[in-house]
């Protein structure tokens, strides 16, 4: 049983079964994908330079950094709509790109689906014409096509809108016709270019537990790009964050980027996050000030050996209270319904506390001009602040 | 997506092996296209003109440079699109003004009356204010003359005014059309705060509203100054009779006495590349003047723009434009039907002198003007097919595949759009009359390749402007669903970009009907052309018979323009 958010959706169709589409003898058997030093310019400018990645079979792999940072010309080079200067990309066991093997398989014969950040829905043929078309192009018999199309439509629950023309469908809808269309492209790998980007929130939050859904129910390698690193943290299994450069800055599950960030980077591209540059003094840590001398009650970081520090921590990981060794003021208090957030004043710097209300009214709500104490947990430490630019 | 696969030859590209891809093909049957009929025309004048039997001869140039009458025809040339250019642009602002930004009721009607003129052949109307104004047998003028007793005409036509005031008729519409659409983009909140701020009414405009619709006036204007520096037709029937010659009328003059022979073509050509450097010179010169600011601010969906109530100027004011449209709109078009139906020229405009026989004449028994008749249709409708779809291929590989070097097909794409039409008709004579091996004079042949050359332009630039609206995503995800890069342009390009390019076969279509200045200096004793028929019934006198294939020709071209909008309008929904 198909069941979606509580609602049985009737036995799951026989035709998202991936080995029923490798007897077409088209599809890759394993849907791993792996690009080595692959070198990609426009006119002379260079988008991703020497960039290795390896996606394992049936995993839903998201590439999130600031826009733009090469990340659509990773998902191009995959599909074949670039060619890359240098490098090789391999499907399965299959190289599609290779420079030394003199290889480059045309993007119509890779097998692959693709949902472009526009959608790319044709605008002259209809739902059900859009979805159909890779069928046709794989000269199947007129019933499997409609059968295999229908049942698409179904699993992106657009089965009603199939004779409907694209300009009658809303944004979602069309998203909806497009991912229905790269399923049917292929069952080994879609890839994704920013697709939900354009969509308001609420169907934004919706569509991205419906791509995560149909990929833990198909085992379809998900390729996604993105720079919303909320849709990254929902939908990964494995997030590689690049920085603006084209750079692979980390990889690893969302937990993992998400509590252990390898630089700062990566801990200011995932979540919201506070940098108070300290000093080392006599083995202990004072924020970096240039009047009074503010002691940061913690232990010094083992290994960093520059003078200035950063100590960085999430707002939702500072607790106020009336009594503690680090005293603020509180500037501001901002109520967000669910959270509580403070702006604490600590010497010259202003930090970012969010308490979610239960816990806040629990504590004790601080009003602005209050001194607190601010107690701190999970603290990194970094020896530089990098910018992000989204 | 083919910025690589058409760019540089790396190793990938060779990776594809020996199948050739269908981006190189269409890239080299565009160039091959271009080189034929637009680069080959223009390097064969310039090697005419400079070259003897292969060796290098300036006298010839030099010698036309200081004829006296040539160079009295440059000036009357630089003379009359100057007047044109100036007074088009004034009238054309006024009443886009006028349309845009004032309560003047009837609107719809007067923007009707505007697209008028556009389907109505300037030499025509040059007929029809010969018929109203010549000097002694113009209507108004022998009107006028039983009015005060005199015989002193109220207006001599066959002059340079007189061709001034044809031409501006014709040529006003492009600066209005050009600045009336940019004032419907014109965000009316940029007038408004200016309002706010203080500003009263004629500060607004002087300050807010003419700066930005600046590069809208420059725009129509270059249209203007182009015309009219290459016009042919107006010139050609107002200034033969009074010896008022203009470069193009120059050019054909000195072909035509000498009767096609090689000299006279070379001097024609000679005056030709006089003709492209004041044409160039001009357009260096106007956007000179012109530069002054280029605003992106114009943008926006049309709202409904704040307007200026006219108060005690509304009735005057609507009058006097209705008076002015209907004196050169409507008056033209009458007389041409009405003379067309008189039994016979010289006789007074009254309803027991008409009779149908001019136009049964044209249309059933004269075989000239039948013939006319039917290669105007089979050479505008085949140069509309093949221009629609050569246009729509280079427009492709100029617009999607982007290659190397596609500034080349772009100039040369556009080049036509600047070159004279009798140029362009001399470079044609030049090459295709036996110079390289192939000789199509007196052909239908010869008219069909400067017809295509001529509107290339046209659907370039339509083709492109559809195709830019087909996001490259669009055939990027036909791609991915596996269809090759050819199937992809037959399923998902070509549907998408069809109603631009049935537009774009109007475009063509409807000007080369009523062309005159190349096919009157290509056709043969069979390939006339309804202008060539229309001219030459004319120059023989037979005015009544010339009129009525002209009012034949309106209908013709009238019928084609409604055809036209009604086949866009109905696109527009989807």
């Amino acid at each position: 049983m198909f069941v979606y958010r509580g609602l049985a959706l009737g036995p799951f169709p026989d035709t998202l079964n991936r080995d029923s589409w490798t007897l077409q003898g088209r599809s890759f058997v394993m849907a791993e994908v792996r690009l080595n030093n692959v070198t990609v310019q426009y006119n002379g400018k260079t988008a991703i330079e020497d960039f290795s990645l390896h996606v394992e079979d049936g995993e839903c792999f998201t590439l999130l950094g600031p826009s733009p940072c090469g990340k659509t010309t990773v998902l191009r080079a995959i599909a074949g709509l670039v060619k890359p200067q240098n490098g090789e990309v391999i499907i399965g066991d299959t190289v599609v790109t290779g420079k030394e093997q003199r290889i480059f398989v045309p993007p119509e014969k890779r097998n692959i689906g693709v949902v472009f950040q526009d959608y790319a829905v044709w605008p002259h043929m209809t739902v059900e014409e859009n979805v159909s078309y890779p069928l046709k192009k794989r000269r199947l018999p007129k019933d499997t096509i409609k059968t295999q199309a229908d049942n698409a439509l179904r699993q992106v629950r657009m089965a009603e809108y199939a004779k409907r023309l694209p300009y009658q469908l809303s944004g979602g809808q069309q998203q909806r016709v497009a991912l229905a269309r790269s399923l049917v492209a292929s069952r080994d790998l879609i890839l994704l270019d920013e697709p939900l980007c354009n969509l308001d929130a609420n169907l934004r939050e919706e569509m991205r537990f419906e791509i995560k859904q149909l990929q833990e129910e198909t085992g379809i390698t998900i390729i996604y790009v993105t720079h919303d690193q909320d849709i990254a943290l929902v939908i990964s299994d494995r997030i590689a964050v690049m920085d603006d450069s084209g750079r692979i800055r980390q990889i690893g599950r969302p937990e993992d980027l998400y509590t252990n960030p390898v630089d700062s980077y990566v801990y200011r591209f995932l979540g919201l996050s506070n940098f108070i540059p300290v000093e080392k003094s006599n083995g202990k840590l004072y924020v970096k000030n240039d009047n009074e001398s503010i002691s940061f009650p913690y232990h010094p970081p083992e290994g960093l050996e520059t003078k200035v520090i950063y100590a960085a921590f999430r707002p939702a990981d500072v607790k106020l209270s009336e009594d503690g060794e680090l005293k603020g003021r509180v500037t501001r208090v901002i109520f967000l319904g669910n959270i509580y957030e403070y702006r604490v004043q600590l010497g010259p710097y202003e930090i970012r506390v969010q308490r979610d209300s239960f816990t806040a009214r629990q504590e004790g709500i601080f009003r602005e001009g209050d001194i607190c104490a601010l107690n701190i947990r999970n603290l990194r430490y970094y020896d530089d602040v990098e910018g992000v630019s989204s | 997506m083919n910025a690589s696969l058409l760019g540089k030859q790396n190793d990938l590209d060779r990776m594809e092996g020996s199948r050739i891809n269908t981006g190189q093909i269409l890239l080299t049957i565009s160039t091959v296209i271009l080189i034929i009929t637009v680069a080959l025309p223009m390097i064969m004048i310039i090697y005419n003109v400079f070259f003897y039997q292969w060796s290098f001869d300036w006298k010839l140039f030099a010698s036309m440079l200081t004829d006296p009458d040539n160079l009295a025809a440059m000036w009357n040339t630089i003379k009359i699109s100057f007047y044109v250019t100036f007074l088009g642009t004034i009238v054309g602002l006024f009443f886009a003004w006028l349309i845009g930004r004032s309560d003047i009721p009837l609107k719809g009607l007067m923007k009707t009356l505007f697209a008028v003129p556009y389907m109505f052949p300037p030499f025509i109307a040059a007929m029809a204010w010969g018929l109203l104004l010549a000097p002694r047998s113009g209507y108004i003028n022998k009107m006028f003359m039983a009015i005060t007793g005199g015989n002193h005409p109220l207006f001599n036509i066959n002059s340079l005014a007189g061709i001034v005031f044809v031409e501006l008729c014709y040529y006003f519409p492009f600066v209005f059309i050009q600045v009336s659409s940019a004032l419907e983009r014109m965000d009316p909140t940029l007038e408004e705060s200016a309002r706010i701020a203080g500003a009263n009414q004629m500060t607004v405009i002087r300050k807010i509203t003419m700066p930005l619709v600046v590069p809208a006036i420059a725009a129509g204007a270059m249209l203007i100054l182009i015309s009219s520096l290459s016009h042919f037709g107006v010139p050609a029937i107002l200034g033969f009779s009074n010896n008022i010659f203009t470069l193009p009328t120059k050019i054909y003059e000195l072909i035509y006495r000498s009767a096609g022979s090689f000299e006279g073509i070379r001097q024609g050509a000679s005056l030709s590349v006089l003709l492209v450097v004041v044409v160039v010179v001009a357009l260096v010169i106007q956007q000179r003047i012109l530069r002054a600011g280029r605003y992106d601010i114009i943008r926006g969906k049309s709202m409904r723009p704040m307007l200026i109530k006219l108060r005690g100027l509304k009735v005057p004011l609507l009058i006097v434009s209705i008076l002015f449209l209907a004196f050169v709109v409507v008056l033209p078009l009458f007389i041409i039907f009405a003379v067309g139906c008189l039994k016979a020229y010289g006789l007074p405009l009254k309803l027991e002198n008409m009779t149908l026989n001019n136009f049964k004449y044209v249309l059933f028994h004269s075989k000239m003007a039948r013939d006319s008749i039917k290669n105007s249709f089979f050479l505008s409708i085949s140069s509309a097919v093949i221009t629609m779809f050569a246009g729509t291929m280079i427009a492709y590989v100029i617009v999607k595949l982007q290659p190397k070097g596609k500034g080349i097909l772009e100039v040369l794409g556009i080049l036509p759009y600047s070159i004279p039409g009798i140029v362009l008709a001399v470079g044609v004579i030049l090459t295709w009359s036996g110079a390289l091996g192939v000789n199509l004079y007196n052909t239908v042949w010869i008219i069909l390749i400067a017809y295509v050359a001529r509107y290339m332009a046209f659907s370039l630039k339509s083709a492109s402007a559809s195709l830019e609206q087909v996001h490259n995503s669009l055939e990027e995800a036909s791609r991915t669903c596996g269809a090759s890069h050819f199937e992809s342009l037959v399923d998902v390009t070509l549907p998408l970009i069809r109603p631009g390019m049935v537009a774009g076969f109007f475009l063509i279509f409807l000007p080369s009907m009523r062309e005159l200045t190349t096919s009157l200096l290509l056709y043969g004793p069979f390939t006339r052309t309804m202008g060539v028929a229309i001219y030459s019934i004319h120059e023989e006198g037979n005015t009544v018979q010339a009129c009525a294939l002209a009012g034949v020709a309106i209908l013709i071209i009238i019928a084609g323009e409604l055809l036209l909008r009604y086949i866009t309008r109905e696109r527009k929904g989807t």
